[in-house]
């Protein structure tokens, strides 16, 4: 115990080293965090490019841009970079930056790890992306690989894509396996499970999620690497396989994962209300239980992906009524942001505006996830652009708003800055309106029948993918303001307040603004 | 060691064993699927097969059979159903067969998989004897015809009117040959269980 209080002391008077080694060695929780969080926005915009280019081949009916296979990569790898490469080490990001912050640990419970999670991601990513430039292309079977598709018919380049996702996995597990020990063991005195602040909450039970579905994904991957070369028939009918199974086993990880993109913005929305509300939040214990009931439900509703296989009706009638008991929970906390709000003494800097955004669009998503849940209707709906429109309206709106949301919220904490407000203001309306213009009419074409991953379409699906196409643009460029506004926020701007917003609750406010390099080295007494 | 990093290392050790063990049942997932679908009898495979006993024929309605063949990736065999429908009572035995001929210069060995949708109705049909039961070797220049013997079972629910009977010729010679001499293992990757 000396030693380790001797450590604590001798590190207290160490700022960061110099140089580019800090971030190749560092093991403090507040470098990995800001190495996540802009690692994942090169992805957010490099994703971004191959939406955009999606989108501007979209714009008119026929081919022009690119050709057919190429268009077919670019939805692969715009979903696969978005989901592993852009939200998760975001949330991921937020997570070491706040979570020890906001229990009053020092740092990360296992830091050395800590660094290594960071730092597979790079290697992962590049291997992904470096399949663009191979012979054979890029993976072009979308980002949900269905077999034969990802193992037959897929192109040489699929092996990489095999590693790529290994690498990440064991990256995400690496990071999970931290934050729960961080959770677990690094409270401070006082700080009990259910005075844990919902973020907290929100990515304890995520990081079981993960630490439960990761595994599947490897396995599932491990499995088309066996039957690409080793010879194996998991996924192939002629050697007694099946490809049905491909669809089970995958969406056994997918489904616990699209909840593993929503959790932890559940958590943000869930801290940023209450203080720009200045109430506390409304139902604190049921918002953790509904977590905990989402995260289990996400276990028993994977089939809904897939009504059209040709499941029997006892399966149908189970995963329909299994998913649509997801939205009681759902409810109970979009309620309790409803009721957060009412009566509070409300003002809309950009944070809150991000947050209420994500709670009305959120919404909207959720309600057409509940409308493909009636088994009947998905046979309509199935691989059509309301399915793109329906996880576009969770995932961007959604997910993406909520990390906007809270980067907004803890940019000045982070930098001692404020941001200038008016120009988040222009960033958040632009991304409002270009995110509605964007997928709202998704809906339409969709409920008229286009269907999804195709790169021409019929005539009559023309007006509304235009202005889809425009609606991305002004999306996708307007991120750059983002961009423009963190760079000057972390030059200089107002200085904030250790509080920086008003009364704001949660240990992370009673620490400096900017936090200086170690936080919490004796750990505060939480009352 | 302190006693911090000893609950750090605790907590985390039993994290990576639930890993293992999620990761292990990504594998048990396959076992387990193939025992959902015997057990419920999906998948349109079909379960009753030889002899059965089936009492009286349902004349008061009929059933469309519909017969298919493909190839499976690889195969050169024509392979196609005598007649392409019959229309059967319940109850009724009934014989047909499928064609199959070996365009090739060598000698090939295929196995036919079924497979009946809608699957609800997979185990009402019940085949007394079918080539699919066995492997099927042809000659070359070969051309064969093969026996399909089946009842439906008059206990088929009544808004079934039709059952398509689908077959899949897969060519399994390159395994038959792995039997017989481990000579030429490459002819066998693809095909190894």
């Amino acid at each position: 115990m000396t030693t380790l209080k001797h450590s604590v002391e001798a590190e207290h008077h160490h700022g960061p080293a110099k140089g580019l080694s800090r971030w190749f060695y560092t093991t403090n929780h507040k470098d990995i965090g800001s190495m996540y969080l802009w690692f994942s926005f090169a992805m957010f915009l490099t994703g971004g490019c191959m939406a955009l280019m999606i989108r501007a081949e979209l714009f008119q009916p026929g081919l022009q841009l690119i050709q057919p296979d190429f268009f077919n990569q670019m939805t692969t790898m715009h979903g696969l970079i978005m989901v592993f490469g852009a939200v998760m080490p975001a949330f991921v990001g937020l997570a070491n930056w706040m979570i020890p912050m906001m229990i009053g640990a020092p740092d990360m419970a296992l830091p050395r790890m800590n660094n290594w999670s960071f730092w597979i991601l790079p290697f992962a990513f590049a291997m992904m992306l470096s399949t663009l430039f191979m012979a054979g292309g890029a993976p072009n079977f979308g980002w949900t690989f269905y077999a034969p598709l990802s193992t037959t018919y897929a192109p040489p380049s699929v092996t990489f894509f095999i590693f790529a996702v290994h690498m990440m996995g064991i990256s995400s597990i690496m990071g999970a396996i931290n934050i729960i020990a961080t959770i677990l063991n690094l409270r401070a005195p006082g700080m009990t499970m259910m005075k844990l602040p919902l973020f907290v909450w929100t990515w304890l039970i995520t990081a079981f999620l993960l630490i439960a579905v990761m595994p599947v994904l490897a396995g599932v991957v491990t499995m088309m690497l066996m039957d690409i070369h080793f010879g194996t028939s998991f996924f192939n009918a002629a050697g007694g396989g099946d490809p049905v199974l491909f669809q089970h086993v995958f969406w056994f990880f997918g489904h616990p994962e699209v909840y593993i993109m929503i959790l932890p913005a559940f958590g943000i929305v869930s801290e940023i209300i209450p203080t720009f509300a200045r109430k506390r939040l409304f139902g604190y214990a049921s918002m953790v239980y509904a977590t905990a009931s989402i995260a289990f439900l996400s276990f028993i509703v994977w089939a809904h992906h897939m009504f059209t296989v040709g499941m029997p009706l006892v399966g149908e009638v189970f995963f329909m009524f299994s998913t649509m008991l997801i939205a009681v929970p759902t409810g109970v906390k979009v309620f309790n942001w409803v009721a957060t709000m009412f009566r509070g003494s409300m003002t809309f800097e950009t944070p809150m505006l991000f947050a209420l955004a994500f709670v009305v669009l959120f919404t909207i998503g959720g309600f057409s996830g509940l409308m493909l849940a009636i088994a009947p209707a998905d046979f309509q709906y199935h691989d059509t652009y309301f399915v793109v429109a329906h996880f576009h309206y969770v995932l961007v709106p959604g997910a993406v708003f909520s990390i906007m949301a809270g980067a907004y919220y803890w940019l000045p904490k982070w930098t001692g800055n404020m941001y200038s407000e008016a120009l988040g203001k222009w960033h958040f309306w632009l991304s409002f309106v270009g995110v509605n213009i964007t997928f709202f009419p998704m809906h339409f074409i969709g409920l008229a029948g286009m269907p999804r991953r195709i790169p021409d379409y019929a005539l009559q699906f023309a007006d509304f993918n235009a202005i889809a196409s425009v609606g991305a643009f002004i999306f996708g460029f307007s991120q750059l303001l983002f961009l423009y506004i963190v760079i000057r926020c972390i030059r200089g701007g107002d200085k904030a307040t250790d509080e920086v917003w008003e009364d704001p609750e949660g240990l992370e406010w009673t620490v400096a603004s900017p936090a200086p390099y170690h936080t919490f080295s004796e750990p505060p007494l939480v009352k | 060691m302190d006693e911090l990093s000893r609950r750090h290392l605790k907590v985390a050790r039993k994290l990576a064993w639930g890993c293992v063990l999620m990761f292990g049942f990504g594998f048990a997932l396959v076992p387990l699927y193939d025992v959902f679908c015997q057990v419920t009898g999906l998948n349109g495979k079909v379960t009753g097969r030889g002899d059965v006993s089936i009492q009286g024929v349902d004349h008061s309605r009929t059933v469309r059979v519909q017969l298919t063949a493909s190839n499976n990736e690889g195969m050169p065999w024509r392979f196609r159903p005598k007649q392409p429908q019959l229309t059967v009572f319940p109850g009724e035995t009934r014989q047909t067969a499928y064609l199959a001929f070996n365009p090739t210069a060598r000698d090939m060995v295929g196995q036919a998989v079924p497979s009946v949708s809608p699957s609800e109705a997979a185990e009402y049909l019940h085949k007394v004897n079918c080539f699919c039961f066995d492997q099927q070797p042809l000659a070359q220049q070969e051309q064969k015809e093969m026996p399909l013997l089946f009842v439906i079972d008059p206990a088929l629910p009544k808004h079934i009117t039709t059952i398509t009977l689908s077959y899949t010729m897969f060519d399994i010679t390159p395994q038959q040959t792995d039997k017989v001499s481990l000579q030429n293992p490459d002819a066998s990757r693809r095909y190894t269980l």
